[in-house]
């Protein structure tokens, strides 16, 4: 896996399908600090536009999502 | 629709790195009367109780509860009874039109250790704000009591109390 920045807490999400993977990620985000980084795997078809939608929708920051062989890992930052 | 900048790093090793649009360059669209200090509210009256419906409801209810949006559940009919204690173990309806792919769907849920329905309104539950309301109607036509059903439910109401939920949700969907 690559990781470009550094992260607080990652989240294997890979093999769930919808809901799971915006499930997974919201409760997993409570767990955070405001600031704090969280990397999210997950092959869901709809992820790619599910995890956006979700940060956008919670007022989280979506900071970069990075495509690897059919799975795709999603950078979260907690707002305040 | 979304647009995300299509600037895309060098690819190295096959890995595809996209950054998100700077919000000057991607105008969202706003619902007209939306209040960002007020939470978006899904509202979904359940009348359906075969499974293939049930997942859907489900699946709808929590990735709204998810999305931090209020859900309001209102069991009716065969919604309701498929909220019976112990009910949802022993349940393998499909829609009638769709009876030809009853043991397809179970087979491959089970085979892909999808979440049942009940799973994942047991987890929208969990982490957003879902209140699921029983129709007294139903209840009192079966000779049922919120003491028969599942503990997910929080009680027993009319179609008085869905309308005024309905009127103060941005979305409303019969299942």
């Amino acid at each position: 896996m690559v990781t470009t920045k550094a992260v607080d807490r990652y989240v294997d999400a890979k093999g769930q399908m919808c809901p799971m993977p915006v499930l997974t990620l919201a409760k997993a985000m409570k767990e955070l600090q405001p600031g704090q980084v969280l990397a999210l795997s997950a092959t869901d078809l709809g992820a790619k536009r599910d995890i956006p939608a979700w940060a956008e929708k919670t007022g989280n920051t979506l900071l970069e999502t990075v495509e690897e062989g059919g799975v795709l890992t999603f950078y979260l930052k907690k707002s305040a | 629709m979304f647009g995300f900048d299509k600037r895309q790093h060098t690819p190295e090793n096959g890995v595809v790195s996209t950054m998100p649009a700077t919000p000057a360059a991607q105008p969202l669209a706003t619902p007209l009367d939306s209040n960002p200090a007020q939470p978006q509210r899904l509202s979904i009256v359940l009348f359906s109780g075969t499974v293939d419906k049930l997942m859907a409801a489900s699946i709808l209810a929590t990735g709204a509860a998810a999305m931090g949006m209020d859900v309001e559940l209102f069991l009716t009919t065969w919604g309701l009874m498929a909220f019976r204690k112990d009910d949802y173990k022993t349940n393998t309806r499909v829609s009638a039109d769709f009876a030809d792919y009853a043991p397809v769907m179970l087979e491959q849920m089970q085979a892909k250790k999808v979440p049942s329905w009940m799973d994942n309104l047991l987890g929208a539950k969990e982490i957003g704000n879902v209140h699921v309301a029983a129709c007294s109607m139903t209840l009192e036509l079966y000779g049922l009591q919120l003491s028969d059903l599942e503990p997910i439910v929080d009680e027993v109401t009319g179609v008085a109390t869905f309308m005024e939920q309905a009127q103060a949700s941005q979305v409303t969907l019969f299942i």
